[in-house]
């Protein structure tokens, strides 16, 4: 690798400015985990298929694996370890415990990253696949949850449990 | 008392906060990546690997094959013996391993590598007509191969009706959503791992065997595991390599395999074919079973699936025989995959059962009931706890099955046709022997090891409950420690065994504890009190038979015009005696479910007969149920004395929840639509394919 494939990139995660030197090829991902030492973001398919990797950029919930380190320059990056606030989880994180909505752990990060940026989603007036009317503000009923946080996948199957602890946390 | 109530995860704060530290995760320095080559070619020999592409980025520290790799030796199966031959047996099989100062040089590397071959001729499909089908004496687990009671022949030309069908499985992938991953260090003779796996002393034996060091020079840290599911069972072809790789450049190796990598580096559940032959007098009396299961190994290694196994303990009858045959195919080793042998042999049964209940016109619940069995019905052992009975009718109650109108294909609104269907599950019981260490401090506090792991089914949490009831202290003063080979002899979590398993070594360490401290009066001496036991000699009798039961009632909805499933409800009921934890077993028992319903209706590993490739290697193409795909679902236990068979009472939870589950959802389709659905998963076309 020549010396022009590599360079510093800023990083601005958590709320904090981090510089790295890196492959130009890395990840938002991989710069997290491997060298931000960042791993409660999880690699699950590295392909944009699986949600573990879901991250906050810029409020909106993205698979970190399917952006180039280079590019999330310049953009606030929120990670599972920014969710909470000092020792006071989220509300999401303490729902997610009490409905016991995982078993392995290993989808939560990205399971709890994906639900606030899809409530804000919701908040935003965003109507879903299965949204009946695109226009109206919309009803977040189970299915809707169901439909919107189809892009995580928990091998465990602990959705009944995600399901509620969301539910829990959007009815306020 | 603790055990039994629905206290939260110990490490919930952990995993919620991405603190929880699984294999791939801990900081080493100077650590290399290593990336694995898969063989293009179904069947052949490795002529050549030139790596002067890939050795030409001085990122990449080594290029290791067959000619410069170090020997290993025989552990477990062939598929681990990685980099030994130039032979190739199936495609996707390591023929070589880059090894980098970072993972994008290791990609890349691994893409410069150009391996030559001499193809073999391959084989890779499951044919009943294969003139090379063997006929295996045992098979996983240790059930007979075959087994015969009676004249079944002569019972099913006697019989008044007989149900004769063949129902198919295909391959599937466990899919954890955390991949292999190992972080490999070499210590002189000493092999330090973080490795994710099923059981860290296992895993250190099995490390050791392939190396040839004893396993106390495997020091192996399973703190966290994102999942198994039977794949981490045993060390898997992809964390071997990267001992290899730590071998050869003495510095620290890390490994996760890809997910296209997972689909032939680690295991997955062998394509299964099931004829089903049941014969029955016309008041729904049994007189024959018959089941003969075809399951395919890798040409290097025979594991033979237990297809046929839960057929021997289900439901009566005079005339009974179970037969087991294997093909010999150019794919990986097959292993097990959650509730081996009993998911595809009861997807089968439960069918072929409700479709004798069709055949008799009578209720698919009453044909159980009819032939609910005295003894288990190969064995001849009487029953500890058979409570089949108990869950089907609680689960009739529950599910509201007695206003049921069987006939199929009658109830549409819109384009929806609406049905309803029955199963049985059950899935034996089983304890090994193992180690725990319990040690009392003079401040009041309490410690307890054991070698155990959570790949997320909860034993953390149980294993410190069970610690807490035995000690009976406050629980704030015990500390349990899991996750460490370290810890000493213990079982796997594997075959629904692990809590009951270390559960026992931790119990009885923590009672033998107590008496010591109070033999001291309650004092405990300045330099504290340790006891460590054993439970090797505690194990179960082989004189009865000892399973968890359940009985699983779907509703599902079928687009008329399309032939899409919706899975509406699915209700289980569960016999699986004491639950260490309620809210844990609970979510047990759902995720087994879960994986029932994307069993029946999304998963299968497709095989490419021309290029011997699995086709479908990630998770756009093989498709796991979503969040939406899953809606009214509903686990309740029924909790039974005579279930408390094990050391700490219950019986198993893991892998009950699946078994039988997708002939619910077929049973249930068949219900709505009249179309009988007899080989997985049950895709739109084959349910339009009237």
């Amino acid at each position: 690798m020549t010396d022009q494939l590599r360079g510093d990139v800023v990083l601005r995660v958590n709320g904090e400015d981090r510089v790295v030197n890196l492959d130009n090829r890395s990840t938002l991902l991989d710069a997290l985990r491997e060298h931000l030492r960042l791993t409660g973001t999880k690699k699950g398919c590295d392909h944009g298929q699986c949600g573990a990797c879901t991250v906050l950029v810029d409020g909106e919930r993205a698979n970190s694996c399917l952006l180039l380190a280079v590019a999330a320059e310049g953009r606030e990056v929120t990670t599972v370890e920014g969710l909470a606030d000092e020792d006071e989880l989220h509300p999401l994180q303490r729902a997610f415990i009490a409905h016991d909505g995982f078993q392995c752990g290993y989808c939560t990060p990205g399971q709890l990253c994906s639900a606030i940026g899809m409530l804000a989603e919701v908040a935003d007036g965003m109507p879903s696949w299965i949204s009946a009317d695109l226009t109206a503000t919309p009803d977040l009923d189970d299915d809707e949850i169901r439909e919107r946080m189809s892009g995580n996948l928990c091998r465990c199957g602990a959705y009944a449990g995600i399901v509620a602890a969301i539910r829990e946390v959007a009815d306020g | 008392m603790t055990a039994g109530s629905g206290l939260s995860r110990l490490e919930g704060h952990d995993k919620v906060t991405g603190a929880a530290r699984y294999a791939y995760e801990y900081p080493v320095e100077d650590v290399l990546y290593v990336w694995p080559v898969g063989a293009t070619v179904a069947s052949g020999t490795v002529t050549e690997v030139d790596s002067t592409a890939a050795l030409a980025d001085p990122e990449v520290v080594a290029v290791i094959d067959h000619t410069n790799a170090p020997r290993l030796l025989p552990a477990v199966t062939a598929d681990e013996l990685v980099l030994q031959s130039p032979t190739v047996a199936y495609r996707g099989q390591i023929v070589a391993a880059v090894v980098a100062t970072t993972i994008e040089a290791a990609q890349e590397g691994a893409e410069q590598v150009l391996v030559r071959y001499v193809e073999h001729g391959h084989k890779v499909v499951l044919d009943p007509e294969d003139p090379d089908l063997e006929q295996p004496e045992t098979t996983n687990a240790g059930f007979p191969g075959t087994s015969i009671k009676g004249d079944v022949d002569a019972a099913l030309a006697a019989a008044d009706v007989v149900v004769d069908t063949v129902y198919t499985t295909p391959a599937q992938h466990n899919n954890p959503m955390e991949t292999v991953a190992i972080i490999a260090r070499w210590d002189g003779e000493r092999l330090l791992l973080h490795d994710s796996n099923q059981g860290p002393w296992a895993a250190a034996t099995a490390f050791g065997m392939l190396w040839g060091i004893p396993p106390s020079q495997v020091d192996v840290v399973t703190e966290h595991v994102g999942g198994g599911f039977g794949s981490k069972v045993w060390p898997t072809a992809g964390a071997v390599v990267a001992t290899v790789a730590a071998r050869v450049t003495g510095r620290p190796c890390k490994l996760m395999l890809t997910r296209q990598q997972m689909y032939t580096m680690a295991p997955a559940r062998t394509a299964t074919r099931s004829r089903i032959r049941l014969g029955a007098r016309s008041d729904g009396t049994l007189t024959a079973i018959d089941h003969d299961a075809l399951q395919y190994s890798s040409v290097i290694h025979e594991f033979v699936e237990q297809t046929g196994s839960a057929t021997r303990t289900m439901y009566a009858s005079d005339n009974l025989r179970i037969r087991h045959r294997l093909a010999r195919l150019n794919l990986p080793t097959p292993r097990v995959m959650r509730a081996p042998g009993k998911t595809p042999g009861m997807f089968a049964l439960e069918s072929a059962m409700d479709e004798l209940a069709y055949a008799l016109d009578l209720d698919p619940l009453a044909l159980r009931l009819r032939n609910e069995p005295a003894t288990e019905p190969a064995s001849g052992l009487p029953f500890d706890g058979r409570h089949l009975v108990d869950c089907l009718q609680a689960g009739a109650d529950k599910f509201g099955w007695a206003s049921r109108d069987p006939t199929p294909g009658a109830r549409r609104r819109g384009r929806w046709l609406f049905g309803t269907g029955l199963a049985s599950a059950m899935y034996p019981v089983y304890q090994q022997g193992g180690k725990a260490t319990a040690r009392a401090e003079p401040d009041g506090t309490f410690d307890v090891w054991v070698a155990a792991v959570d790949i997320g089914t909860g034993s953390r949490t149980a294993l410190w409950q069970a610690a807490v009831d035995a000690l009976g202290v406050p629980p704030s003063q015990v500390s349990i420690h899991i996750g460490h080979s370290a810890y000493g002899q213990a079982a796997l979590a594997g075959g629904s065994a692990g809590t009951a398993s270390w559960g026992g070594a931790v119990r009885k360490a923590c009672l033998e504890l107590s008496r010591r401290v109070a033999e001291h009066g309650g004092a405990v001496p300045s330099d504290g009190l340790e006891v460590t036991a054993d439970t090797a000699e505690d194990q179960l009798a082989p004189d009865r038979a000892r399973h968890s039961y359940g009985a699983h009632f779907c509703a599902v909805r079928v687009d008329a015009d399309t032939g899409q499933v919706r899975v509406d409800r699915l209700l289980g009921v569960f016999a699986h005696g004491h639950a260490l934890n309620a809210r844990t077993t609970h979510s047990q028992l759902l995720g087994g479910m879960v994986m029932g319903v994307s069993m029946a209706l999304c998963e299968q590993t497709v095989v490419d007969p021309r290029l011997g490739l699995f086709v479908n290697h990630d998770l756009a193409q093989y498709h796991v149920a979503t969040n939406a795909d899953i809606r009214g679902l509903e686990a309740h236990s029924l909790e039974r004395a005579d279930d408390d068979v094990t050391l700490v009472g219950g019986k198993g939870i893991g892998e009950l929840g699946i078994v039988g589950s997708a002939a619910a959802v077929a049973n249930a389709v068949f219900h709505a639509t009249g179309v009988r659905v007899r080989d997985l998963p049950i895709t739109p076309e084959r349910v339009r394919a009237r």
